[in-house]
């Protein structure tokens, strides 16, 4: 079970520009290093990050081998409404994480 | 000099086979030259479709130095007043020297507010780092980093 973290501030105001910083517990496998049996240790990595809150695709990220473990992205956002931030980080398997974070956003 | 006959032909004959044989070597190169990863041009045309790519408007924020090629902290900025009319499409960031050209590709948007994106990437050795931005009016604008890395990623054995 691999773990996320979405970090975000609790209260903004309306049209301010936050930032979120998403990290996730995750190998990043290569696909490159070689095993102790002498066989290539297959590739698994996150491909994609998506970011959605109030309603739309606010964010995404497409990662390659390059990323680090753990891969750590920070971006911003223009607060508009009280609701969910959703982050969503889906693997070579297919297997999709998520973690949320709530923001209220009053003037 | 019938006798000069056969002792050539088979002369010729080890020579054909020497000249075969080096173009057997060439065509092996080219192939595995064209198995090769793409360049840092390539890569960056790849993404950019052949549009052409200005310099300006992007900061690459990288250390100069670092100890450890497997956690490289990178931030992109790019000038821009994420408005719904002139925002970021996209940043790339790119490798030269990694097994594969990409690092990442963020998607941006109005909605972000503000074109900056941080992470942390992988360097297989000291080179140089791309970040392309595109722009809600189909331009592109790059800037380039060197780093040096003094510990490797990607070549560490598991033992």
């Amino acid at each position: 079970m691999t773990r996320a973290l979405v970090n975000a501030p609790k209260t903004a105001r309306p049209g301010e520009v936050i930032e979120i910083r998403a990290m996730i517990a995750h190998p990043m496998e290569t696909g490159y290093r070689i095993g102790p049996n002498g066989a290539p240790i297959p590739r698994h990595i996150i491909r994609r990050l998506v970011c959605t809150y109030d309603g739309a695709e606010v964010f995404a990220a497409d990662l390659y081998p390059a990323m680090s473990a753990n891969p750590y992205i920070a971006f911003s956002m223009v607060a508009t409404a009280s609701g969910t931030i959703a982050l969503a980080w889906t693997d070579d398997h297919g297997a999709t994480q998520t973690a949320t974070a709530e923001i209220t956003v009053a003037g | 000099m019938p006798h000069h006959a056969p002792s050539r032909s088979p002369r010729l004959g080890r020579r054909g086979l020497l000249l075969g044989g080096a173009g057997g070597l060439l065509v092996l190169s080219l192939t595995v030259r064209a198995a090769a990863r793409p360049t840092l041009q390539e890569a960056i045309r790849g993404f950019t479709g052949g549009a052409p790519v200005n310099d300006g408007r992007v900061r690459l924020e990288i250390p100069p130095l670092v100890e450890n090629g497997n956690a490289v902290g990178v931030t992109v900025t790019v000038d821009s007043p994420m408005t719904a009319d002139d925002h970021v499409r996209r940043i790339a960031l790119f490798n030269e020297k990694n097994p594969q050209p990409d690092v990442a590709v963020f998607h941006l948007g109005p909605r972000s507010g503000r074109a900056r994106v941080s992470t942390r990437i992988r360097l297989a050795t000291s080179q140089t780092l791309a970040a392309v931005a595109e722009l809600s009016d189909g331009s592109f604008w790059s800037s380039t980093g060197s780093v040096i890395v003094t510990l490797a990623a990607c070549i560490e054995d598991l033992s």
